[in-house]
C-alpha cells in the first residue's frame, strides 16, 4: 500500500517584496520582456493560428528598413577594384556557347575530350578586341552540399582559367565566378541533367 | 500519488495558481538507459507541465524538449509546471516536489505571446541547469524556386517571427551570425559571390571580401572577433583567415583542392572544414595560426559542413551517400575521438547553443524544410514553414 503524504505548500509569488504594496494592480510582479525594436527582430506573432506555422506569401518587414545600397571599401581597400573591372560590362553569352566545358562527378580536371574545346576559345579570344575580357562560369549538379559546390564550381573554373593562360591567353583577362549548383540549365534529378550541368561556361565581356 | 490544486482567485492580486503537491516515496525515476542516438549527453529531465493552453502550450513544450526535457506524468516527474496564459501574459511556477522549493514563479507581460513563452521556458531551463536558448535566433537562406536567387531570413529559432535580411533579388548564401546582432553572408550582388556583414539593428552593410572569384562560406570565431572563409584569388578555392573587419588576412591552405565550410573550435584556435585534398573528401583541422591539416577520422563518406559544439566535445556534419545526406556526429574527445554517429537524414546542420539541439535541412521532394533535431534521442521536428526551400541555417550563439 502506498502511503500518501498531503503536504499543502501554498506559495504566493513574491508576497514579501511586495508585501507593502497592498492589494491593487502590481505591475512590478510581471516581467516585462526588453523591448525588441532596437534589434529589429522579433515581433508579435500572435495572430498565427495555433499549432499552424507562419507561411510567408508576402515579403515580410525588412531589417532594419530600407534595402541597404551603401557599402564601404575592404579593410584592405580592394572594395570594387580587384573584380571591379568587369562589374557593369555588356556580356556576349552566346559567342563561346558551344565551347562549354563538361566535367566528371566532383572532379575539376579537364578532360581530354573537352580540351580542344578549351583551345578554341583561347584562340578566338587572342583575336578578339583587346579590350574584351572573358568570364567564366563554373557549375555544379545538384548532388553535394551548396558550399562545397560554390568551391567546386570555382576550382573548375579555375582549372580552365590555367588551361587558358598555359594556351597563352593574358590571365589579367580571365574572370571567373562560381554558382556552385545554384544555376543548373537542366532541372532532372538523373545523370542525363548532371551531365549537363556539371560545366564550365565562357562569357565575353564586352568593352563598356 | 495525487495532486490537489488550489487555486488563489483574488483577482486584485493576481496571485499565481499555487500548487499543492503530494510527496511520495517512490523513488526518483531518472533516464539512465541509453539514448538514442547512443551518445554521452545528460538524459533528459523528466518534466509534468499543466495549465497552458493553445499555441502557449504546444510552444513551451517545444521550447522545453529542445533544451533537454521530456514530458512524463506527475508521478514521474522530477519537476512539475505549472502555467496558466491568456492574451498579453504568460505565467508558470516551477516546483521541486522533491526539495519541495518553488523554482521559479514569474509572469511574462509585454512584446507577443511567443516572446513570453520563450521567456518563461528559459527561466525553467535556467533553474533547471540547463542552458537556455528559446529567446535565441537563427539565420537561414530561403529560395523561393529551390534554387537559384533567394533571400537570407532571421526567425526566432523555432522559426516564427521571420524577417528578411536581404532584398538584394540575386543568388544569397551562407549566412552566418557574427556578435552583436551582425549577420554575415554571402551575396551575388555584384554579380560574383562577395561576403558581406550587415548590422541588423541599423540596416547598414559593408563589404568583408571582394576579391577575384570566389568569396564565400565565412564562418566567425565565438568571441566574434576573427573569420574564417573560402576565397579563390589566389587561384584555388582555399582557407583564409581575417580580422572581424576583413583585415589582417592570412592563407591558411595552398595547393590545388577543393576547400569549404569552416567552422572554429569553441576556445578560437582550431579550425575545422572540408577538403578533398587526397582525392577524397575529408573534414580536417588546422591551427587558426597556419600549420600542419589533421584530418578528423570519420568513418562515413564524403564529410562535409562540419560545425563544432559550443562545449567543443562533437563535430557535426553532413555525410553524402548515394541518393542522399545524413547528419552525423563525431567525437571530438578524449578516447572517443573519432566516433562517427550517423542520426537522420538531412544536411547543413548546425548547433544550439546548448550543444544538443541541431538545426538542420531536411529534403522534402528536392525543396528544403528547416527542422530541429534533438541530438541524443534524434528526434526532429520541422520549424515554422516558410514558403519555398529554406536551408543553409546559421544558429545566434
Amino acid at each position: 500500500m502506498k502511503i500518501t503524504k498531503f503536504v499543502t505548500l501554498i506559495t504566493v509569488v513574491a508576497v514579501l517584496a511586495f508585501a507593502g504594496q497592498g492589494c491593487k494592480k502590481r505591475p512590478g510582479r510581471t516581467t516585462p520582456l526588453p523591448g525588441q525594436a532596437a534589434s529589429g527582430v522579433g515581433s508579435d506573432t500572435t495572430g498565427n493560428p495555433i499549432g499552424s506555422g507562419n507561411p510567408i506569401t508576402t515579403a515580410p518587414p525588412m531589417i532594419g528598413g530600407e534595402t541597404p545600397t551603401t557599402m564601404k571599401a575592404n579593410a584592405d581597400g580592394t572594395f570594387g577594384a580587384a573584380s571591379g573591372s568587369i562589374e557593369g560590362r555588356p556580356k556576349d553569352r552566346e559567342k563561346f556557347k558551344a565551347f562549354t566545358v563538361y566535367f566528371d562527378f566532383d572532379r575539376s580536371v579537364i578532360k581530354s575530350s573537352e580540351a580542344s574545346k578549351v583551345d578554341s576559345v583561347a584562340g578566338q579570344f587572342k583575336n578578339e578586341n583587346p579590350a574584351c575580357d572573358l568570364l567564366i562560369e563554373g557549375h555544379c549538379d545538384e548532388r553535394g552540399t551548396a558550399e562545397y559546390n560554390r568551391a567546386l564550381g570555382e576550382r573548375r573554373a579555375l582549372a580552365i582559367r590555367e588551361y587558358l593562360i598555359r594556351a597563352g591567353v593574358n590571365g589579367e583577362k580571365i574572370h571567373t565566378v562560381s554558382f556552385g549548383k545554384d544555376q543548373p540549365v537542366a532541372l532532372g534529378h538523373d545523370e542525363a541533367s548532371w551531365a549537363k550541368n556539371r560545366r564550365g561556361e565562357f562569357i565575353l565581356v564586352l568593352p563598356k | 500519488m495525487k495532486l490537489t490544486r488550489l487555486f488563489l482567485t483574488a483577482v486584485l492580486c493576481s496571485v499565481l495558481p499555487v500548487t499543492v503537491l503530494a510527496a511520495t516515496d517512490d523513488a526518483i525515476r531518472i533516464d539512465r538507459e541509453a539514448t538514442a542516438s547512443g551518445l554521452d549527453f545528460p538524459p533528459a529531465i523528466p518534466i509534468h507541465i499543466t495549465g497552458f493552453s493553445g499555441e502557449v502550450d504546444k510552444t513551451i513544450k517545444n521550447d522545453l524538449f529542445f533544451m533537454g526535457f521530456r514530458l512524463v506524468s506527475e508521478k514521474e516527474a522530477r519537476y512539475l509546471l505549472q502555467g496558466k496564459n491568456e492574451p498579453g501574459r504568460v505565467e508558470g511556477v516551477l516546483y521541486d516536489p522533491f526539495t519541495k522549493q518553488t523554482k521559479v514563479a514569474k509572469a511574462f507581460t509585454g512584446s507577443g505571446t511567443r516572446s513570453q513563452t520563450h521567456a518563461l521556458a528559459d527561466a525553467v531551463a535556467q533553474a533547471a541547469e540547463r542552458i537556455p536558448i528559446a529567446q535565441t535566433k537563427i539565420a537561414f537562406l530561403v529560395q523561393p524556386s529551390g534554387v537559384g536567387p533567394g533571400e537570407i531570413y532571421v526567425a526566432d529559432y523555432d522559426g516564427y517571427s521571420a524577417q528578411s535580411v536581404t532584398q538584394d533579388g540575386v543568388i544569397v548564401a551562407a549566412p552566418a551570425w557574427g556578435k552583436g546582432s551582425t549577420l554575415f553572408y554571402t551575396s551575388y550582388k555584384f554579380g560574383k559571390p562577395d561576403i558581406f556583414s550587415q548590422n541588423l539593428s541599423t540596416g547598414a552593410r559593408k563589404a568583408v571580401a571582394r576579391f577575384n572569384g570566389l568569396n564565400s562560406s565565412v564562418a566567425i570565431s565565438a568571441d566574434g572577433r576573427r573569420l574564417a572563409m573560402i576565397l579563390g584569388k589566389s587561384g584555388n578555392p582555399d582557407l583564409y583567415v581575417s580580422d572581424i573587419d576583413g583585415g589582417n588576412l592570412r592563407q591558411l591552405t595552398t595547393g590545388k583542392a577543393v576547400n569549404a565550410s569552416p567552422c572554429w573550435s569553441p576556445d578560437g584556435r582550431t579550425i575545422c572544414f572540408c577538403s578533398d585534398r587526397t582525392g577524397v573528401t575529408a573534414l580536417y583541422t588546422i591551427s587558426a595560426e597556419g600549420g600542419a591539416l589533421t584530418r578528423v577520422p570519420t568513418t562515413v563518406g564524403r564529410p562535409t559542413e562540419p560545425d563544432w559544439s559550443p562545449d567543443g566535445k562533437y563535430i557535426v556534419f553532413t555525410s553524402q551517400r548515394r541518393g542522399g545526406f545524413d547528419i552525423c556526429v563525431v567525437s571530438m574527445d578524449g578516447s572517443r575521438r573519432g566516433q562517427t554517429t550517423s542520426l537522420v537524414e538531412g544536411e547543413d546542420p548546425v548547433w544550439a547553443p546548448n550543444s544538443r539541439a541541431v538545426v538542420f535541412a531536411r529534403n522534402v521532394n528536392h525543396r528544403h524544410v528547416l527542422s530541429l533535431l534533438d541530438v541524443p534521442s534524434k528526434q526532429v521536428k520541422d520549424v515554422a514553414r516558410i514558403s519555398g526551400s529554406a536551408s543553409s541555417p546559421s544558429w545566434a550563439r
